[in-house]
């Protein structure tokens, strides 16, 4: 019991000392971005003062900015985010599952899969205008590869013997087979993807908002054509809290699905 | 029970078959141990009878008269073969799927199983969660809740260490005596073949066939250290 203590006391100690450390390294990024706005290392006018940020956000909520930018992009991210999951798992799942099908797409997939999804933002534009439904779009083309690639590879990783099992127990056909063992097995795979997923589309969001669909790349934008960057670094932050809480809640979704891993 | 007739198996693109012209016949609740070196094609004889590879050449015919909840063979796998996301209970009813069983019908077998191997209290844990031994037995229930007529079992006893070996023969024989279902036992371990088995057949050969097939001459029960055991396991051994 002694040595139970000892050891949770010594984890609990070491958990400290890293949420020490890691608030230090926060605060010397903060002191270093100080620095280069006081001795104007980057070009006058383009860095903010760190302080300042606190008084940004203060005014971005009061200007009924934040709250709508940030629940237009979610718009933009749900589609953009569901459309390329279910598509990309989709179209994996049928490449890994299906020889006539991986044959008659690779090469379709090899030609398309190095274009970048910002490359879509002009047919974006053109096919939907400057529209919530066109930065969905856009969002979800990068979303679908990372699926898509996830999905095939997790389900192809599957290992056979599983399979063998299945057939000499009656789940020989396609809909049993798939449900209890394909998907199963492929899940740390498939569900890898989705978090990926779950970050790409973010990366992707700001970018495709920046053609001027209203959420928080257009408000950067705009913040940016006056000088106010300091409303940039609070969009920026905002999106990094969205992106740690849709991150962290995939992770226990992701836990809670995995809980048979050792 | 079982009627194998000049069967034959070539893997796709091999030149010459792993075996070819076996015939052999197994009883109702026969205990048959079919014995050979490796890779001379007892797993594949075994795939072949459970329909999970098809012949190349000659015929299996079983009785294929599976009573409701019932199926016709199970298969034991050497490796366990557990679906590491399905808990020990989920493992143990997969085969129960599509039998035309109740939900509570297939619960009671569940438990039946659980109980007849000892590990009534196991079914919430994951596989990862039991020793090598433990998933070995939930392998045989698994294929005991299909009430099979005929049980193919792959070495099924090889990865364990030889006090749990003992232990789970002994707990097979238990539980063979019970049921009677016909059990056709692959392994390459002439002692474990004739402590276990009411006859003993011998594969040889490239292309393979059977070339010993002689009933164990001693009553049940089994002795280890049985003196006409260890003669015969000697004439086996000579058949190799």
């Amino acid at each position: 019991m002694a040595g139970g203590g000892n050891s949770g006391d010594a984890r609990g100690g070491r958990a400290l000392l890293r949420i020490g450390l890691g608030a230090l390294g926060v605060a010397a990024f903060v002191a270093l971005w100080d620095a280069a706005y006081v001795f104007n290392w980057a070009p006058r006018g383009t860095l903010p003062d760190p302080f300042a940020v606190p008084g940004a956000l203060l005014a971005e909520w009061r200007g009924d900015r934040l709250l709508p930018a940030v629940g237009s992009s979610l718009v933009h991210y749900v589609w953009g985010l569901g459309v390329g999951t279910v598509l990309g798992f989709g179209v994996g799942l049928l490449s890994a599952t299906s020889r006539v099908f991986d044959d008659a797409h690779y090469m379709l997939a090899r030609i398309l899969r190095p274009i970048p999804p910002l490359a879509w933002v002009v047919f974006a534009i053109a096919w939907f205008q400057v529209s919530h439904a066109g930065a969905a779009f856009v969002i979800s083309i990068g979303v679908f590869w990372v699926n898509y690639f996830a999905t095939a590879a997790g389900v192809r990783d599957v290992d056979p013997r599983y399979y063998e099992l299945a057939r000499a127990f009656g789940h020989g056909g396609f809909i049993k087979r798939v449900g209890s063992v394909t998907l199963p097995g492929a899940a740390p795979g498939i569900l890898s993807g989705m978090r990926t997923g779950v970050g790409q589309a973010w990366m992707t969001l700001i970018a495709a908002e920046l053609l001027g669909v209203p959420g928080m790349g257009q408000e950067m934008n705009a913040a940016a054509g006056v000088g106010a960057y300091d409303a940039v670094v609070v969009y920026m932050l905002a999106i990094s809290l969205i992106y740690t809480l849709s991150d962290g809640l995939f992770a226990l979704i992701e836990k809670r699905l995995l809980r048979w891993r050792p | 029970m079982l009627e194998v007739r000049d069967l034959a198996y070539r893997f796709p693109g091999a030149e010459a078959p792993v075996f070819e012209g076996l015939d052999f016949t197994i009883g109702a609740g026969e205990f048959v141990a079919l014995v050979g070196g490796s890779g001379v094609g007892k797993s594949t004889v075994l795939r072949n009878v459970s329909g999970l590879i098809r012949p190349s050449g000659g015929r299996t015919t079983s009785p294929q008269v599976a009573e409701r909840g019932t199926r016709d063979t199970a298969f034991v796998f050497q490796d366990t073969r557990l679906l590491p996301w399905r808990r020990i209970r989920a493992n143990v009813g997969y085969g129960l799927a599509g039998l035309g069983l109740s939900r509570a019908e297939k619960r009671a077998r569940i438990d039946e199983v659980l109980t007849l191997i000892g590990m009534r209290d196991f079914g919430p844990r994951w596989p990862h969660a039991v020793s090598g031994g433990q998933a070995q037995r939930v392998g045989l229930a698994r294929a005991l809740a299909v009430h099979p007529r005929l049980l193919l079992m792959d070495e099924p006893f090889s990865a364990v260490d030889a006090l749990t070996r003992q232990r789970l023969q002994d707990e097979l024989l238990e539980i063979w005596r019970r049921l009677r279902m016909a059990v056709l036992f692959v392994t390459h371990d002439i002692a474990e073949a004739v402590y276990l088995a009411d006859r003993v057949c011998v594969l040889r050969g490239a292309p393979a066939d059977i070339v010993f097939d002689e009933a164990v001459p001693a009553a049940r029960p089994h002795r280890r250290n049985d003196p006409d055991l260890q003669a015969f396991a000697v004439r086996v051994a000579d058949h190799l």
